[in-house]
């Protein structure tokens, strides 16, 4: 094992972990978390075509490869005409997978929250929609946070496929410095260390969260 | 008593798939008057109090509530009758349905503050002056986990009361509770009764009934098989399925 190799790299990966790893997870979870939330309200409407609507898009998202979805936005949308720089892409990408799973995870919280809560809303008061945003989603929310961790740390981990459409993420960089030193074992290595140091602190703060949410409810 | 009745119901049907629940039951109620509905499991007693206040819809009948709004439910219902509707009554459920992510106080003030745009001020002093009645005041912190089956009963029936409505339904408010807290909750109850609350009770708790009714309705088979006093009623039923229903109660081992 080359030791200086992996001293020299380390602050490389570690940047392009924390410029570009982190961020796209971060902002791909939190609008896929957006989009998620409609998806499943669409896919819960009693209107049958909104709910198919719903169903149609977390089938289609859920039923094709993320790398494939990667390159339709990013190398197939320009045959039609519509240029879209790497990060976005990825983020347009990245954020449209996590609508379709978390959409179901949302879906199945929401309808675990007994029936009797949605009938104490409407008892007090309140409209469907009140109801649902003060009543329900709360609720749902609890019961949503171990699986959505879950989506995220996998979605950190999927990142490194924004690597294959140029973003310049934590692999993008350790692919740099391997092709350019030959060192392709350390630097993947490198690069796989670093992920799973990212997971297991995520992992930890998920546990911590869910016990303090344990105490809640 | 000639004055109009808070509520009048008329003619009330309805059916879950082909399975027909209620068979055309007429109720009415004056401001003051608690009225208890008995009955066997299925007799169809809590659709008929879920019909009160809209949650659930008939299939045919109508229900004029003074104050409120007059329905015919054999056309479709717009939802602002529903609302109005709603607005009307507050529902104790057999199961408290409190909110459990929130604390007892805010459990009461949501309404009032969310829905009636009551000053939270306002809303909270008379929280706690509900809270204080059923003597959990000092429980205006916990959550809903955090307290006993009869302490949840009577923050749900605190819950109904701070809406000011014109009419308490209540579902059979203490057949989920331990025994032992059965006499909290009924005394409260009793209590409201006699501060003149309008009431329609689901109970089989007949002692209560008996005690605080002014009108019981035997409810069977989806139609009412009998009605009258408590005194009367108990003590001297006409039917012979009351007979058997109230012996069954009351003489379990028989
Ligand atoms: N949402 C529903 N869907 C289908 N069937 C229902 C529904 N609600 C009630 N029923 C049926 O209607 C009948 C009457 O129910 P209801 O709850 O009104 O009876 P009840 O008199 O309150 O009985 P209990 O004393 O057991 O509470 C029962 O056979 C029940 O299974
Ligand atoms: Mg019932």
């Amino acid at each position: 094992m080359d030791w200086q190799l992996v001293a020299d790299s380390f602050w490389p990966l570690l940047r392009g972990g924390l410029t570009g790893t982190i961020p796209l997870a971060l902002v791909s979870f939190a609008i896929g978390l957006v989009l998620a939330l409609v998806v499943a309200l669409l896919r819960l409407a009693s209107n049958p075509v909104v709910s198919w609507v719903g169903r149609a898009y977390v089938s289609i998202i859920r039923g094709t490869p993320l790398l494939v979805q990667l390159f339709v936005i990013f190398y197939g949308l320009p045959t039609i005409g519509v240029v879209v720089d790497p990060w976005p892409s990825a983020i347009i990408a990245f954020s449209l997978n996590v609508g379709g799973y978390a959409a179901e995870v949302i879906r199945a919280a929401i309808l675990s929250v007994p029936r009797g809560q949605w009938e104490a809303g409407y008892v007090v008061g309140m409209s469907h929609a009140r109801t649902l945003r003060r009543i329900i989603l709360p609720q749902a929310a609890r019961v949503s946070v171990p699986p959505l961790s879950n989506t995220f740390i996998s979605l950190v981990k999927d990142t490194s496929l924004a690597s294959l459409i140029l973003v310049t993420d934590m692999f993008r960089k350790a692919q740099e410095i391997a092709s350019f030193t030959s060192e392709f074992m350390v630097l993947y290595l490198e690069a796989a260390a670093l992920y799973w140091i990212f997971c297991t602190v995520l992992s930890f703060g998920q546990d911590r969260l869910e016990r303090k949410l344990e105490q809640y409810v | 008593m000639s004055e109009q009745p808070l509520l009048r119901a008329r003619g009330i049907r309805k059916s879950f798939g082909d399975h027909e629940v209620l068979r055309g039951v007429d109720l009415e109620v004056r401001r003051g008057e608690v009225v208890a509905l008995i009955g066997p499991s299925g007799s169809g007693k809590t659709t008929m109090l879920r019909s009160l206040n809209g949650l659930e819809m008939p299939d045919a009948g109508t229900l004029e509530v003074t104050g409120g709004p007059s329905i015919d439910f054999s056309r479709p219902v717009p939802n602002a009758q529903r609302f109005a509707l709603r607005d009307r009554s507050a529902m104790v459920f057999q199961h408290h349905n409190l909110f459990p992510h929130m604390t007892v106080i805010q459990n009461v003030m949501e309404g009032p503050v969310q829905v009636r745009r009551v000053p939270r001020a306002a809303a909270e002093g008379r929280a706690m002056e509900l809270l204080g009645r059923v003597g959990l005041a000092e429980k205006r912190d916990a959550y809903p986990r955090e307290l006993s089956g009869g302490q949840q009963q009577r923050v749900g029936i605190v819950r109904a009361l701070a809406l000011s409505p014109a009419l308490l339904l209540f579902d059979e408010p203490t057949s989920a509770l331990d025994p032992e807290l059965v006499g909290e909750v009924l005394t409260v109850m009793k209590e409201l009764a006699e501060e003149g609350w309008t009431m329609v009770v689901v109970t089989h708790e007949l002692q209560f009934a008996r005690a605080v009714a002014d009108e019981v309705l035997f409810l069977d088979g989806g139609v009412v098989a009998e009605r009258g006093a408590p005194a009367q009623l108990f003590t001297n039923p006409r039917e012979q399925r009351t007979r058997q229903f109230l012996h069954r109660i009351l003489h379990p081992l028989d």
